[in-house]
């Protein structure tokens, strides 16, 4: 079929509307996740951009006390054994031979091993993790901030989307706005012990400005994307700032 | 007790429009917000609540109602009375994927065309001349004396958009007290606005008692909407839907 050379009032209308979005929204030029010509992910999109926009730039999740610290259910996935021989075999090793993997849009691509995690300067911060569900718990968590490494591995500067991959199968992925917010970190530490297996050992991520299933749990490779990568649509929103 | 009365007096087109997009947003949150409250179907004070925590409130509306699928609990610290952790083994009924995805798209709606509502009816005195009752005609008796003859013969109480003092003080308590705390505690809820306005927690007492105020905000929101319902049908459904809707 011919297309027409002929620019009718819609397209200009969508082409100039397009545009003005982009100028409106700078920092989300870059393509958003696809939305599926859904609907409801439509409406994720637009809270991300919305919160992007309009929210004052890195400011700190709130910090507690140890007194603070709450009792904390495991939900989801509570032991990848069941998925993964991988898994099962770190875990009668207790991790010693457990290494993460960095590749994509870096520099430096390798592994580091638990020990190498640990020689990095941590962080310690007792925050509240806000589960989808509905409920909500406190607990101090240690670990290594996720731009300590993706620098020490020489993020490109085309780098823009940091994507996880578990043990239990989960892929996921943030932009470099929450990587390189300070209280992200890569997690080995929680309430003053090594992280349990429910809670996501050896490593999980902390993401404390988004909804708790963001912080994933059992994490064996991070890949630096230039472009949002689609792992598909699992029903889920992928931006949960809200 | 009388208003000034404008023969002439019609819902403005903005006015229509605006409740009925309302009305279908408000539809859809409140469908949804029931479904993710099955999700987690208990309610708490403070900052923190979970399944290891006790309730407040706890409410029997899905399977995931004290379900009790839970792992041995264990400590986290040594000492008495230490904060447990426990693995859920419960497949619970969650339905949050398209239901907080949607309850957020008709939140978006309902916030935007709310504002633009609000910020219409200021400008034009739709609030100052319609709902704000004149300081000779506001007293509490006869606000109750107006509840009481809407019980005795609720048929005699329409007249049409001359709002009497017991309309004109739900409609502000709805428009201005209520709709503004459902919406202040449903963002308090973001982890996102909650980092970058704290306040906006702390003014409530926490995350879990913004839930807990979300939820009763909203019931009141629910029971207006069923009397409101009930005195439209009561004081001739046709007439008040061709108002509302064509505005004749």
């Amino acid at each position: 079929m011919k297309k027409s050379a002929i620019i009718t009032r819609r397209q200009a209308l969508v082409t100039g509307l397009a545009g003005m979005g982009t100028l409106l929204f700078q920092q989300c030029s870059r393509p958003t996740p696809p939305n599926y010509g859904n609907i409801l992910r439509m409406g994720d999109n637009f809270t991300y951009i919305a919160q992007r926009t309009l929210l004052p730039g890195q400011s700190l999740a709130k910090e507690y006390r140890f007194a603070d610290i709450s009792s904390m259910p495991a939900t989801g996935t509570t032991n990848p054994a069941k998925y993964s021989e991988a898994y099962d075999q770190l875990q009668r090793n207790s991790f010693a031979d457990w290494q993460l993997r960095i590749e994509g849009s870096v520099d430096r691509p390798g592994s580091l091993s638990l020990d190498d995690l640990k020689k990095f300067i941590s962080r310690t911060q007792i925050t509240k993790h806000h589960c989808e569900e509905g409920w909500t718990a406190i607990a101090e968590w240690t670990g290594v901030p996720l731009s300590s490494v993706l620098q020490h591995a020489g993020i490109k500067a085309s780098g823009r989307f940091v994507n996880f991959h578990s043990y239990d199968g989960w892929i996921d992925s943030i932009d470099l706005y929450d990587a390189f917010h300070p209280q992200t970190i890569l997690a080995y530490g929680m309430n003053g012990k090594s992280l349990t297996v429910p809670h996501g050992a050896p490593v999980r991520l902390r993401i404390e400005k988004q909804i708790g299933f963001k912080s994933m749990k059992y994490i064996h490779k991070i890949e630096v994307t230039d472009e949002f990568v689609d792992h598909g649509d699992i029903g889920w929103a992928w931006y949960n700032g809200i | 007790m009388s208003h000034p009365v404008r023969s002439n007096s019609r819902h403005a087109r903005w006015v229509r429009i605006s409740h009925g997009v309302i009305t279908v947003s408000f539809l859809s949150l409140a469908v949804t917000g029931f479904y993710i409250l099955m999700v987690h179907p208990r309610l708490y004070w403070g900052e923190v609540g979970n399944d290891l925590t006790p309730a407040f409130i706890e409410l029997p509306i899905s399977r995931n109602y004290k379900h009790n699928g839970w792992d041995e609990k264990f400590a986290y610290f040594d000492t008495s009375g230490s904060p447990v952790s426990a693995s859920r083994t419960y497949d619970i009924f969650n339905e949050n994927g398209w239901g907080r995805s949607l309850h957020f798209l008709s939140a978006w709606v309902l916030v935007i065309t709310g504002s633009i509502y609000i910020g219409s009816g200021l400008i034009t005195r739709h609030f100052g001349k319609r709902m704000l009752p004149s300081a000779d005609s506001f007293s509490f008796r006869n606000l109750w004396r107006e509840f009481i003859d809407h019980l005795r013969s609720p048929r005699s109480m329409g007249n049409g958009t001359q709002y009497n003092l017991l309309q004109r003080i739900t409609y502000l308590g709805v428009i201005f007290v209520c709709m503004p705390v459902v919406v202040m505690t449903g963002l308090a809820m973001s982890p996102a606005v909650a980092a970058g306005f704290p306040i906006i927690v702390s003014m409530w007492g926490g995350t879990q008692s913004a839930r807990t105020i979300h939820f009763f905000a909203s019931i009141a929101v629910e029971l207006f909407l069923v009397v409101h319902l009930v005195m439209i049908i009561i004081t001739g459904f046709i007439q008040n839907m061709k108002a509302i809707v064509i505005g004749k």
